[in-house]
């Protein structure tokens, strides 16, 4: 069987005056059904705009210049405007990171869920309420019939993004796309955002693309990670391993950076530097500036190199794989 | 309600304070007596036409006397016609009115659908074009424009009649010369004239709202619910970009009204504006005082309206108000 979604070479650019801004440059993955993919890095590392690409969803003046990506077997960059319009939504619906930004301001609740419904098929006005009605009550959001009457501004930032997963998950799509959805709330309303979406995944078999910049959100919840460096991915595999044993410098950094991982009183582990300009990248491994293991090798641009728990862009993977296992 | 109220207390203020000021500001422009009376009268005449106008009495007291015909309803008494002042000003206010709404309607209805157009293609040549005309009509001089107008479509083409209201028919009880095909000939000129700074601030308004409200997130979302692009427009982007306009077009009702005084001179529109302007120029005190009262509650009342609609519109606003 085929994945639900897969995405090879991917290369999505943006043209600027200076030359093209490369935001994805070449990537490949794949999501399976009832699976959810953690996507991991830092701002400007492409993980945003890869899933901006997949809803066909970038504008001027970014364009997919290469690669392919099939969902469900079939090749989305083929589609037409219209047949993108109706998978959107419908097969593939995406949340956003700020919810205080996803729903309109001046049209209601029911306004912007009803048309959601009635985008995709046809449905009586009151169906379509009633739908919608239920969908709010299953996020778990207190008095819906009330509450569908009610303006975005009438909800708490944990509410609203609540009703953006809802409208999401309106027409039962198979892949649920999340650009940081949790980042923006609390920690406790992200925890039953979390349980939320598992509970969805675990009911319908959807699969779920989860980017994110927080590791600590991915380990309990995301069944495979891909970490994202610099529009590439630089490493892959099962949560368990990455986390535990990840075969990268850069996820290394990453996990190091998180607090809660460190030891009292010692200093926080970081990343030194910054993430290299994406219009003129050079030819040598792009997280060699920052990387402790770096050496001659290191000039060349590594492939992703694969092992038996997935693979990783690094010439030393196998030694940068040994230390992590290491106690600090 | 005790929004509404507060509002027409407002109103009442803002009348009283602007009516002081008119009796200042014609005492010091000169004696209506001057101007009114006929040099070749005699100093009898002209002591007893002082007296009966009442300008014989120090201002203050002209002003209290105004003041107490005024809670009586009288708006005082034209010096030139000798008639009220009211009914004088109601007499013209329905050709300005009506000249004033087609400007509206027009500013509108040609001004949003090229602002969004503007605003979507912002680096189509169709669209500079645009925005190269939308500054035309903001800085070439109205009457100028009004003039050109006159040469192109009825002088040289012939299409619309010079000047002039046109007959005037009847609908619902109400009079105006929207109501016959003759009429309508004979707005639509000052009708445009009368609209083009306004329609090119509808256009700039309607640009800068699309070019704000496109790159947002709610926007992006739309899409990714799989909405048609017709929707995202007209629905979701539309209800966001009328909020400033239709203030601006709500704020600038009054402003046509009051000062059409140019389009109606240029084109013989039997309105207000003309009314005012020799008013002026004889110093007819009452009539002044009169038509700024009345141009003052036409300001208040449609304050008012635009908060209203305002709150129709922006969800946000109706909150605020409830939790005061």
């Amino acid at each position: 069987m085929s994945a639900l979604l897969e995405i090879a070479d991917l290369q999505t650019h943006f043209l600027a005056e200076r030359g093209a801004v490369k935001a994805v440059d070449g990537v490949s993955f794949k999501v399976n059904r009832g699976e959810v993919l953690a996507v991991v890095g830092e701002s400007g590392s492409g993980k945003s705009v890869t899933g901006l690409s997949v809803m066909g969803l970038i504008g001027k003046p970014g364009k997919i210049v290469g690669g392919s990506m099939r969902f469900q077997g079939q090749d989305l960059s083929a589609l037409s405007p219209e047949a993108m319009r109706q998978l959107r939504g419908n097969r593939i619906a995406m949340i956003f990171q700020d919810p205080m930004m996803t729903l309109n301001p001046v049209l209601r609740v029911d306004t912007q869920m009803i048309e959601t419904l009635r985008a995709h098929r046809k449905i009586s006005r009151k169906d379509a309420w009633t739908i919608c009605r239920d969908a709010l009550a299953r996020v778990g959001i207190p008095a819906p019939d009330e509450r569908m009457r009610s303006y975005p501004h009438q909800f708490s930032g944990g509410m609203r993004q609540r009703v953006a997963i809802a409208i999401a998950l309106l027409n039962d799509p198979d892949l649920l796309i999340a650009d940081e959805p949790t980042t923006a709330l609390d920690v406790t309303i992200q925890a039953q955002i979390l349980a939320l979406v598992q509970g969805l995944v675990a009911e319908r078999g959807m699969g779920v693309m989860w980017v994110t910049h927080d590791l600590s959100v991915v380990a309990g919840f995301a069944d495979r990670v891909v970490v994202m460096y610099a529009g590439e991915v630089v490493e892959e595999g099962p949560v368990d391993r990455v986390i535990s044993r990840p075969a990268h410098p850069y996820t290394l950094g990453l996990i190091g950076s998180v607090p809660s991982r460190n030891k009292r009183g010692a200093p926080l582990m970081q990343i030194p530097g910054s993430t290299p300009s994406p219009v003129n990248r050079g030819t040598a491994c792009r997280f060699k500036p920052r990387c402790r293991f770096a050496r001659a090798k290191c000039e060349d641009h590594p492939p992703l190199i694969e092992s038996a728990t997935g693979a990783s862009r690094c010439w030393f993977h196998e030694e940068v794989a040994l230390e992590s296992r290491e106690p600090a | 309600m005790v929004f509404i109220i507060r509002r027409l207390l407002q109103a009442v203020l803002v009348a009283l304070v602007m009516s002081v000021l008119v009796f200042a500001g014609v005492f010091a422009i000169g004696n209506p007596a001057d101007i009114l009376i006929d040099p070749e009268a005699t100093q009898a005449e002209r002591l007893r036409l002082i007296q009966q106008l009442g300008l014989d009495r120090p201002l203050y007291e002209q002003y209290f006397i105004f003041l107490g015909n005024l809670l009586q309803g009288d708006f005082g008494t034209s010096f030139v016609f000798n008639r009220p002042a009211l009914h004088i000003i109601f007499e013209r206010m329905p050709a300005t009115l009506e000249l004033a709404f087609a400007a509206i309607f027009i500013a509108v209805v040609i001004g949003i659908p090229l602002g969004l157009w503007a605003g979507l293609r912002p680096n189509a040549v169709s669209s500079k074009a645009i925005m190269a005309g939308s500054i035309l009509g903001f800085s070439l001089p109205n009457f100028w424009q009004g003039i050109m107008l006159i040469l192109l479509f009825s002088v040289t083409l012939g299409w619309l009649p010079v000047t002039g209201r046109g007959p005037v028919g009847e609908f619902l009880g109400m009079r105006s010369s929207l109501f016959t095909l003759e009429g309508l000939r004979h707005i639509a000129l000052p009708a445009f004239n009368l609209a083009v700074g306004l329609l090119a601030l509808v256009i700039r308004l309607t640009r800068a709202g699309t070019l704000e409200v496109m790159p947002q997130d709610f926007i992006r979302f739309a899409r990714a619910k799989g909405l048609r692009e017709r929707r995202i427009i007209f629905i979701h982007l539309l209800r966001n970009i009328l909020i400033p306009v239709v203030t601006v077009v709500g704020m600038s009702f009054g402003g046509l009204i009051a000062f059409a005084v140019v389009t109606e001179t240029i084109f013989a529109w039997p309105g207000m504006g003309k009314l005012i302007i020799d008013s002026i120029n004889v110093l007819d005190r009452p009539i002044i005082v009169a038509y700024l009262m009345v141009i003052v509650v036409v300001f208040i009342t449609l304050n008012l309206i635009v908060d209203i609609l305002y709150s129709i519109i922006d969800p946000r606003i109706r909150l605020e108000e409830a939790g005061q």
